[in-house]
């Protein structure tokens, strides 16, 4: 019973380190290819320039809305930093020795998904910028505003991270992806959009409370996406 | 070696539930149009008020929105019972109810939007939780059936479509919270039934629609259960096949595979 009790914080331990690993993984061949930053960072911002167009160039209409338009184009991009992420995954079979590496699932769920929600931040930082610099948006609440960013991110992370390995080595995965993630993602658009809002000034929002829906949200999904991973990743 | 053993999704107890059902939607197609009166209520200033005609849609709609959850939540129970016993029964019958209520959340949404012009002077309202929810719950398992239409290993494609269900379960509760506080304020109405606003007839024909509804689910349910027995029994068949021609490339029969 002893020697049980001992095991079980050295496997936390472990799973952490390998989620560590998975994510440093991740992060460096993002780095290294620079997918992110040449083509999903250019993405997101012609979709703001694009919703830009779509609202006649009303700029009252544009800080209005920011909030709703900057949630869309993160979700958009999303969708593509998954994609990227199990793709990589996929070349070369390295899919296929990860699993036969013997680390946890748990671990290679926990760092993909950090991987991607560290991506996301990332994205969200340089629209954030995007949008106070073309839609004339004013901060209101800092940490607001970097809370529901965070919590959001690691939420879609979570949910993109369990559907990316549902359909992961799928030749449809292009077009199943947003079909699946984007509908279960609804509840992370409504409440990082009011957050938003109350950051933004925009409208009365309680913006505290939507952050404990965002947060639930990835509470859930970081805890279901955990349990079932093993069971996708080795039919994937 | 596998065979078909029925070439048909009919039975003896689906004829009977397909004639109930015939004869049931033919009563209520009487009752809603000929009995039921039209819903007109006359306010303390005299002016008539009410759904009028519209009222009839109800028939239709409230039956086809509780199949649909009625659907949907035997696809999580069958889910469920899959993880417990992993057997194809389970998982076809988590199919079977995923398409049924698929079928009867787009004929809520159709008859719902349909019924709320007249009625809300809208064709939608985005601050109705019901509506959203139903409409999210609808594209949660379309993509539920996207994935299962997928060729794959039986286990393989019940084990994905597993989580689909209890993920897409779970986010109708999530969603169904998140609209309610987005706009806390909804068009349905709340207590018809409860707060007896509704008239006899209409009342006696609701809970008629409720009972050919539900013959109908089960019609459909026993049909399309099968067709999925049939559709794997055709793989196994197909796979059969396939090996034999392969066996015979290679001049092999069962017996000498089996030599050491």
């Amino acid at each position: 019973m002893r020697q049980t009790a001992r095991m079980v914080p050295l496997r936390v331990t472990a799973v952490f380190r390998d989620a560590w690993l998975i994510a440093g993984k991740d992060l460096k061949i993002e780095m290294r290819a620079r997918v992110g930053i040449n083509q999903i960072v250019p993405f997101a911002v012609t979709v703001l320039v694009l919703f830009a167009f779509a609202l006649d160039t009303d700029q009252e209409a544009l800080r209005t809305y920011a909030p709703g338009l900057f949630w869309v184009t993160v979700l958009l991009a999303s969708l593509l930093a998954i994609g990227r992420s199990f793709a990589v995954d996929l070349a070369d079979g390295a899919s296929d020795r990860l699993l036969l590496s013997g680390i946890d699932p748990i671990a290679v769920f926990g760092g993909k998904a950090a991987a991607i929600a560290i991506q996301l931040v990332v994205l969200e930082v340089l629209l954030a910028a995007g949008v106070v610099l073309l839609f004339d948006v004013t901060v209101h609440r800092y940490g607001l505003l970097v809370c529901a960013g965070l919590a959001a991110a690691v939420g879609v992370a979570t949910a993109g991270t369990l559907y990316g390995a549902l359909v992961s080595g799928l030749g449809v995965r292009e077009t199943l992806l947003p079909m699946l993630l984007l509908p279960v993602v609804a509840p992370v658009l409504i409440g990082a959009t009011r957050a938003f809002q109350d950051a933004f000034g925009v409208a009365g929002a309680e913006g505290w409370a939507w952050l404990g829906l965002l947060a639930g949200f990835a509470a859930i999904y970081g805890v279901f996406g955990a349990l079932s991973y093993g069971a996708l990743l080795e039919e994937a | 070696m596998s065979t078909v053993v029925a070439a048909t999704t009919s039975s003896k107890a689906t004829k009977v539930l397909g004639w109930l059902t015939l004869a049931g939607f033919s009563v209520l197609v009487a009752l809603a149009f000929a009995w039921v009166p039209e819903d007109t209520r006359i306010t303390e200033q005299g002016d008539v008020v009410g759904q009028f005609d519209a009222v009839r849609l109800m028939f239709v709609h409230v039956p086809s929105a509780i199949l649909a959850y009625t659907g949907f939540g035997l696809t999580l129970l069958a889910s469920l019972a899959y993880l417990r016993w992993r057997t194809d029964w389970w998982d076809m019958m988590a199919h079977a109810s995923a398409e049924i209520g698929v079928v009867f959340g787009v004929l809520t949404l159709a008859t719902g939007s349909i019924w709320g012009r007249p009625t809300w002077q809208t064709w939608w309202e985005w601050g109705d939780v019901r509506l959203v929810t139903t409409l999210v719950m609808v594209l949660v398992f379309v993509g539920y059936l996207a994935v299962r239409r997928i060729p794959a290993e039986t286990a393989v494609r019940a084990r994905r479509s597993v989580v689909i269900a209890l993920v897409g379960a779970v986010n109708i509760v999530i969603v169904n919270r998140s609209v309610d506080w987005w706009e806390n304020r909804t068009l349905h109405q709340q207590s018809t039934l409860i707060a007896r606003k509704i008239r006899d007839e209409t009342l006696f024909t609701l809970s008629f629609s409720f009972a050919v509804g539900m013959v109908l689910f089960a019609w459909l349910l026993l049909h399309r259960f099968r067709l999925a027995y049939l559709e794997g029994q055709i793989e196994q068949l197909e796979v059969d096949e396939a090996l034999e021609e392969r066996r015979a490339e290679a001049g092999l029969s069962d017996d000498s595979e089996e030599q050491p």
